[in-house]
């Protein structure tokens, strides 16, 4: 799969910020005042950020209102729908702690549950498509919510669950990578399938359909890169991770707190091209390429 | 509404004979000409003239190679046109946040509202065939409509009230019919050459159906004259005898 910065970003940021109001929502004694401005901020630049900057692959993004309509069978709907009550229910729930000093407290939990909600909704955009086996597992949503709640408890400061949540995120994600790159020969599909005529003999492709590119290949082939990914898997777990986990163990200042935000930043930033940029779409057999 | 329907009263869809298919790639031009000048946004080109030209297309020719396993047999070249399968289980549909993609309850054809389509791509990402591609010129997401501005089109002659690329194919490798219907003629071709599914594990139910090459003839010994011609040489004499023992002790 192409992949497009406006989604690595999207779900990079947007799956902190949504974190990060997750436990805001929960957190039974919750900041007032300033600091509960500044945290605000912090989650809703992400992830209004996130979802904004998801606008910009859709080909005709005036239209986005419609996207609210399908929540029966579509994912990406469900999540427009789960995004925007979280942001309303948190807006209002920061509105009474930011300028009234009061926690009403059920819009803070219905808020956390919808945080909960839209990661799980975005995942399962990806993990529905059988037609990328790299995606299509119980393992993609996991990996998404455990990112999500541990960039979330290291953005609020919660020291402890932090250092364990980035735990559970790197073991999900090792498993991940481990489980996604046996996920493609394991569907079942090949060129075989694809074709039908893998009873006569091994096919090839001989002759693409055209000399030039097309919308297809810009999209779903994308192998340019993708021989650095063991390194970078490296080092998106040595950022995302490890940095953040031994920073939190010693202690913990503002300043090392920011360090070790921006490592995680950086390390899940990495997670996701790679979440992108290793998934194969079966349609590239078709054009002999993966 | 972006859930399919649970039955569709007819379904609609393509034959397509790889035996017979010559790859000429003709239906592609009159698929390319027919749906631009007609039925939603026109399908676009960027760059048509340059280095790096590339555009939308509803239908493309891919070419094969086929090595047969076991004998010594020569490979085969098969061409394969491919566009929408126009899917009983098109996952393409339910993935649509604006309810712009639809499959029609009355003859069960795959179609996208463009009006509707925000562009997102995502029913792109759904189809294992390829089969839909998004307009960079219109920003909205571009498919197959098995030609229905043509096939109840009564100003057509009723030989025009087919899909352009079946009206088009020189080697008959075409079929258009109702496939729900076992009594139609495509549903029986289908039958009598054992037509496929494309990519059955990915469970979307295609429509359209691949007829396999038929096996090729093994070709009978009937040169009467061969027998009588003088066998050719398996052992070098003379002067290249004493060259090639030569060239062999070096």
């Amino acid at each position: 799969m192409h992949p497009a910065p406006s989604v690595i970003i999207f779900t990079t940021f947007s799956g902190l910020g949504f974190g990060l109001l997750f436990w805001l929502g929960i957190d039974p004694t919750p900041p007032t005042g300033w600091v509960a401005f500044v945290f605000w901020l912090i989650a809703y630049v992400m992830a209004v950020g996130g979802l904004l900057s998801s606008t910009f692959h859709l080909g005709r993004p005036e239209r986005f209102l419609k996207a609210f309509s399908q929540w029966r069978s579509s994912w990406l709907s469900r999540e427009g729908i789960a995004a925007v009550t979280t942001l309303v229910a948190m807006g209002l729930y920061g509105l009474g702690l930011v300028f009234f000093g009061t926690a009403w407290q059920p819009l803070g939990w219905l808020g956390a549950l919808g945080a909960l909600a839209t990661v799980f909704t975005t995942s399962m955009i990806y993990t529905q498509m059988k037609t990328i086996p790299r995606w299509n597992m119980n393992l993609t949503p996991a990996m998404f919510m455990s990112y999500a709640l541990a960039g979330g408890a290291l953005l609020k400061g919660n020291i402890t669950m932090a250092i364990v949540l980035l735990a559970i995120a790197g073991v999900v994600q090792v498993f991940t990578w481990v489980m996604g790159d046996k996920a493609f020969e394991n569907s079942g599909t090949t060129m075989a399938t694809a074709t039908g005529l893998g009873n006569i003999g091994s096919v090839r492709a001989f002759e693409p359909p055209h000399t030039g590119t097309n919308y297809l290949m810009r999209e779903f082939i994308h192998v340019v890169g993708r021989k650095h990914s063991q390194k970078l898997r490296i080092i998106s777990v040595a950022l995302g991770i490890i940095i953040p986990v031994v920073l939190l163990l010693l202690p913990i200042g503002h300043w090392i707190a920011l360090i070790a935000v921006a490592s995680h930043i950086a390390g899940v930033l990495a997670s996701r091209w790679l979440f992108f940029a290793e998934a194969e779409h079966v349609v590239g057999l078709y054009y002999g390429k993966r | 509404m972006t859930t399919l329907p649970n039955l569709t009263q007819k379904k609609l869809g393509l034959v397509i004979d790889l035996d017979t298919c010559v790859g000429c790639h003709a239906c592609v031009i009159s698929c390319k000409g027919w749906n631009t000048e007609n039925y939603g946004a026109p399908l676009s080109d960027q760059n048509a003239y340059g280095a790096d030209n590339s555009g939308t297309f509803l239908n493309r020719v891919h070419s094969f190679e086929v090595q047969p396993t076991g004998d010594e047999a020569a490979a085969q070249l098969i061409h394969f046109p491919k566009s929408c399968l126009h899917c009983e289980d098109a996952p393409c549909v339910t993935v649509c946040p604006t309810g712009a993609s639809y499959k029609r309850e009355e003859d069960g054809i795959v179609l996208v509202n463009e009006q509707d389509c925000i562009g997102c791509g995502l029913c792109a990402w759904a189809c294992p065939y390829g089969a839909r591609e998004l307009d960079q010129a219109e920003g909205v997401m571009k498919k197959c409509t098995l030609c229905v501005d043509r096939i109840y089109n009564e100003n057509l002659e009723e030989v025009d009230r087919v899909p352009t690329c079946v009206r088009t194919c020189p080697s008959g490798a075409r079929h258009f019919g109702d496939l729900g219907d076992e009594n139609s003629d495509v549903s029986k071709l289908v039958a009598e050459r054992g037509g496929m599914d494309l990519m059955p594990e990915q469970g979307t139910k295609p429509v359209n159906k691949y007829l396999p090459p038929r096996p090729k003839d093994e070709l009978p010994e009937f040169d009467v004259l061969a027998p009588f011609l003088e066998p050719v040489a398996q052992e070098a004499k003379g002067f290249l005898g004493w060259l090639d023992k030569t060239l062999e002790k070096l």
